[in-house]
Order: structure tokens, then C-alpha cells, then sequence
């Protein structure tokens, strides 16, 4: 793994003006993040995770501060968002859904074809892919949502929540495909998710934030060797200790904003 | 899976044969129901038309009214009047869902555009469009022309509500997917904005022609030479009460006919509802 930095959010300050009350969703967030990492965002939820997503993915402007995505100088969308369950475009079918970005793009039709083709099988979908969505379980939408995804081929892929709709058995699976073809493809990946297990499971680094203001507050290693296992998760006792850290930690923001509440 | 015996007790398999097999019945009952309520509804006029109950001058029994359908028929006369009307209603519902759903889009993708040209929308919508008849009449003459301008006067406002509504109503997060995967504005239009308003766009295309249908009537018995509702409207001046059914009771059939069709070619186009 290079150690070149791949995004770089310097100073990020975001705030949504109301005319009652206004709500620093962003206060200050400075990070780097490899190329070729996973990292995972974890925090209460409304502390700002999705907003940093969203304006990393062009999707919101900040209030101060920039960031920077580093190319490797070739035509490749800066990023992908792989999106909440509703993200699959329900009038499309599951092939057109895989070859949106490639198309947006306008891409050779070859081109389209073959990089839909092999992602589409290897996440499992050859067999649905003239189906629509509604004909789909929860697991298989989130399937196209991560093949749309690396399809594009980006620089950077974000990803919000994209298990967190799913039962515990679909998320395993998918959860191990998507490391799959992560490390097939060594994308930097950004990945959001109150699920501490799945944090543990998928990411080289945890960022630990705060709820509102939304701050960076921790940051913790995962160095356990890949692939990992729940069970190993589970049974080291190292990881077992950040488990709990993150635990106390979540915690300690809930009762924080609940006492600011009254 | 094959069928496995449990021992001593009944298969299941046939206990739930059996109630798919009651519920097939029950389905089929329903069915015909849906065709037994208009066909009693007919004997029922049948019989009271014949025994007196009703008045048969005003009241003439189906059977009498299908007599005269078929005699108008084979005179060549009826088959002008379903022509002309025809023609009519299909153009002016054309002449009013098309610009309907351009406006309609315009609008719903655009808030300026939707700002400026909504209120005059909402103030003459509630116009009947019949009631300015005699003024398009002035305008376009007593010829087609003018039934073609009513009826697409009045298709005109229900499809631009409904295509900005189904615009306006795509979920968000579609709009943030075209956006996060670099759509151009063509793109956008073609794969997220129409398609996506399309469901609702055809609720207010369906509206428009019931409301084709009715104002075809009404403006064909204003200066109007030839149609179904001339039909109607002259058989009435005369009395000839069982022509005047016999108009009466084609409009109807094709509102019917047409609802079927829209349905038809609605879910051809929405395979992913």
C-alpha cells in the first residue's frame, strides 16, 4: 500500500443557517486519508458523518475550508457515492442501474459493456440483470448500488451506510464481497456506519466523531491481519479493547447531547 | 419438493390444493360479478321499460334502443357521426396532452418558470372551457377547428398539473445519484426527470380523456352539423328518444374503451412499477 495521500480536508467548517436555530453540522474537520485505505466513520447519529460525505461527494458546498482529492491524471470521476438503500434508480433495470456512471459519462459503448458485464458478475447479478429494482431483496439493490459504484471506476468511493437496512446474515455476505473487490481494485474508500462491528471488520482506520458540533475527536488503528473474521474481531483481546473504547466513547456523546437537550 | 407423507395424518399438500382451488373459485366469482352488475342493470330497464313501470317514451327498452343502433348503422348515417367525433377528440386531446406535458415538464423543472406561469395556470383552470365556447366559435368558425380547440382547452390543465406534480415528486436522492454520476442535462431529463414523473403524468393523460369525452358532447351541440353529441342533441329537439340513447350510450362505451387502452399502454411503458 503507497503512503500518497489520496484526499486531503483541510479546515472544513459547515453550517446550516435556520432562521430559530442554526446548527454547526461541521466544526473545524481537518483529516488525510492514503491512497488505497479504508476508513470508516463512526458516530452518534445527526453528528455531521453524512454532511462530510455529501460534500465530498459534490453534493453540498462547506461553509470554510476545501478539500482536495489527488488524480493519477487519468479520465476518471474524482468519486462514486454508494448510496442508502433508495439509491438504485427504480425505471432503470439492474444492468442499466450498474452502467448509469459509464453512460453518464459517455463512455464507448464497448467499453460500458464490458466493465458492466464484469462487475455485474462479480457481484452475482448476471442472472437479474434485465430485472428492475422492485423485483429485487434488499441485499441484491445494495449489490447494484456497489457495482454502480466500481463500475465508475473512480478515484475515491464514498459510501453511506449501505448495509445498515440489511439483516445480519446479508451483511456478512456483503460485507466480505465488498472487501473483495476492494482489495481487488485498491480503491481509498470512505465509509460511513454506526455499526462498530462493521467498522472493526472492514476498515485500516476508525475516526471517532463528535455529535454537534461535529468534530474528529478519535482516531483508531485497525493493524489485525486480512481477511478478518467476526469471530477473531470478537475473540482478540487488542480489538476487543477498541471495541470498547468506541463503545464508551458513543456513549458518552449520547448522554452529552441528551443533557444539552434539556 | 416432492410430496412427503406424514404419516397418520392428511397431506399437506392437499389440504392447501384445496384452498388455492377455493380461492381460484372465489376470484372467478368476482370476475363475474364485475360483468353481472351492467347486465342486470340492463334487464332490470328491460323489464320496467316493457311492464309500464318506467315510461317507455322516455325510457325506451335496450333492446329497442340497440334495434335503432342498427339500423343507424347500416344507413351509413351513424358511422359519420362516430367518425367526425373521433377525429375530433383525438386531436384535440393530442392538441391538449402534448403542450400539456411540455409546459408541464418546463415547469416542474424549472422554479422560475413554475413561479411565473402557475398563477395564470390556477386562474383559468377553473373556466370551463365550455363556456367560452361561443367566443372560440367566433374565433375558429363552427367547423372542427373549434370542437378541437375546446376539448384541448380543457385536457390542457389536468395533464400540467399532474406532469409537474410527478415531477416535482421525484425522490430526492434520484436527483443526487444524477448529480454524484456527472449527468448532463439531456441525461437528466431523459433518464431521471421523465421517466420518473411518468406514473403520475399518466394519471392527468387518463384524466384528460374522460374530460375529452365529455366535452365533446357539450361542444357538439353547438354549432355543430355533424358528431355524437349533434347526434344527441337533435335526437332530443325531435324526441327521438331511442336515438338520442344511442349517443348516449356510444359515449359511453368509448370512455370505456379508451380507459382500457390508456391502461393498456400504461403498463407496456411502466414495466418497472
Amino acid at each position: 500500500m503507497s503512503k500518497e495521500i489520496k484526499i486531503n480536508i483541510r479546515n472544513l467548517t459547515k453550517a446550516f443557517y435556520k432562521k430559530q436555530a442554526s446548527v454547526t453540522a461541521l466544526d473545524d474537520i481537518s483529516l488525510t486519508i492514503n491512497d488505497g485505505e479504508f476508513v470508516c466513520l463512526v458516530g452518534p447519529s445527526g453528528c455531521g458523518k453524512t454532511t462530510l460525505l455529501r460534500i465530498l461527494a459534490d453534493l453540498e458546498t462547506p461553509s470554510i475550508g476545501e478539500f482536495t482529492i489527488a488524480t493519477g491524471g487519468e479520465d476518471r470521476p474524482l468519486q462514486s457515492m454508494v448510496f442508502q438503500e433508495r439509491g438504485i434508480i427504480p425505471w432503470l433495470t439492474v444492468r442499466e442501474n450498474v452502467a448509469f456512471g459509464l453512460k453518464m459519462r459517455h463512455l464507448p459503448k464497448k467499453v460500458v459493456k464490458e466493465r458492466t458485464d464484469y462487475y455485474l458478475k462479480k457481484t452475482g447479478l448476471e442472472k437479474f440483470s434485465s430485472l428492475y429494482p422492485k423485483e429485487l431483496s434488499g441485499g441484491m439493490k445494495q449489490r447494484v448500488s456497489i457495482a454502480r459504484a466500481f463500475a465508475n471506476d473512480p478515484e475515491i468511493l464514498l459510501m453511506d451506510e449501505p448495509f445498515a437496512a440489511l439483516d445480519e446474515q446479508n451483511k456478512f455476505i456483503l460485507q466480505e464481497e465488498l472487501l473483495s473487490i476492494w482489495s481487488e481494485t485498491g480503491k481509498t474508500v470512505l465509509f460511513i456506519t454506526h455499526s462498530i462491528d462493521e467498522a472493526l471488520l472492514l476498515s485500516d482506520r476508525i475516526l471517532l466523531m463528535s455529535s454537534q458540533p461535529g468534530r474528529i475527536i478519535d482516531e483508531i488503528i485497525v493493524d489485525m491481519p486480512r481477511p478478518r473474521r467476526m469471530e477473531d474481531i470478537r475473540e482478540d483481546p487488542i480489538v476487543a479493547g477498541k471495541f470498547i473504547r468506541i463503545w464508551k466513547h458513543l456513549q458518552e456523546e449520547v448522554q452529552r447531547s441528551r443533557l444539552e437537550d434539556d | 419438493m416432492k410430496k412427503d407423507k406424514t404419516v397418520g395424518r392428511h397431506d399437506p399438500f392437499e389440504i392447501e390444493q384445496r384452498e388455492w382451488k377455493q380461492r381460484q373459485t372465489k376470484e372467478r366469482l368476482k370476475q363475474l360479478l364485475t360483468i353481472a352488475s351492467p347486465l342486470l342493470l340492463l334487464l332490470l330497464w328491460e323489464f320496467m321499460s316493457r311492464t309500464g313501470i318506467m315510461d317507455i317514451r322516455f325510457f325506451p327498452p335496450p333492446t329497442a334502443i340497440m334495434g335503432t343502433f342498427i339500423e343507424m348503422l347500416s344507413s351509413g348515417e351513424m358511422a359519420n357521426h362516430i367518425g367526425v367525433s373521433l377525429y375530433r377528440i383525438l386531436l384535440g386531446f393530442l392538441l391538449g396532452v402534448i403542450p400539456g406535458i411540455i409546459v408541464g415538464l418546463l415547469m416542474g423543472l424549472y422554479s422560475p418558470i413554475r413561479h411565473f406561469i402557475s398563477p395564470i395556470v390556477m386562474a383559468l383552470m377553473p373556466i370551463p372551457t365550455l363556456a367560452l365556447l361561443p367566443i372560440i366559435i367566433i374565433l375558429f368558425g363552427i367547423g372542427d377547428l373549434s370542437k378541437v380547440i375546446t376539448i384541448a382547452g380543457s385536457v390542457f390543465f389536468p395533464v400540467v398539473i399532474n406532469t409537474v406534480a410527478g415531477v416535482i415528486n421525484i425522490d430526492s436522492i434520484y436527483l443526487d445519484v444524477a448529480k454524484n454520476y456527472g449527468a448532463d442535462r439531456k441525461s437528466f431529463f431523459l433518464k431521471i426527470a421523465l421517466p420518473g414523473a411518468m406514473p403520475v403524468m399518466l394519471e392527468g393523460i387518463q384524466m384528460g380523456q374522460a374530460i375529452a369525452l365529455l366535452t365533446i358532447v357539450a361542444a357538439e351541440m353547438m354549432g355543430a352539423t355533424s358528431g355524437i353529441g349533434f347526434l344527441i342533441w337533435t335526437s332530443y329537439k325531435a324526441f327521438l328518444l331511442q336515438e338520442m340513447y344511442v349517443g348516449l350510450i356510444l359515449i359511453s362505451f368509448f370512455g370505456y374503451l379508451f380507459s382500457l387502452l390508456l391502461r393498456g399502454i400504461q403498463k407496456k411503458i411502466l414495466p418497472w412499477r
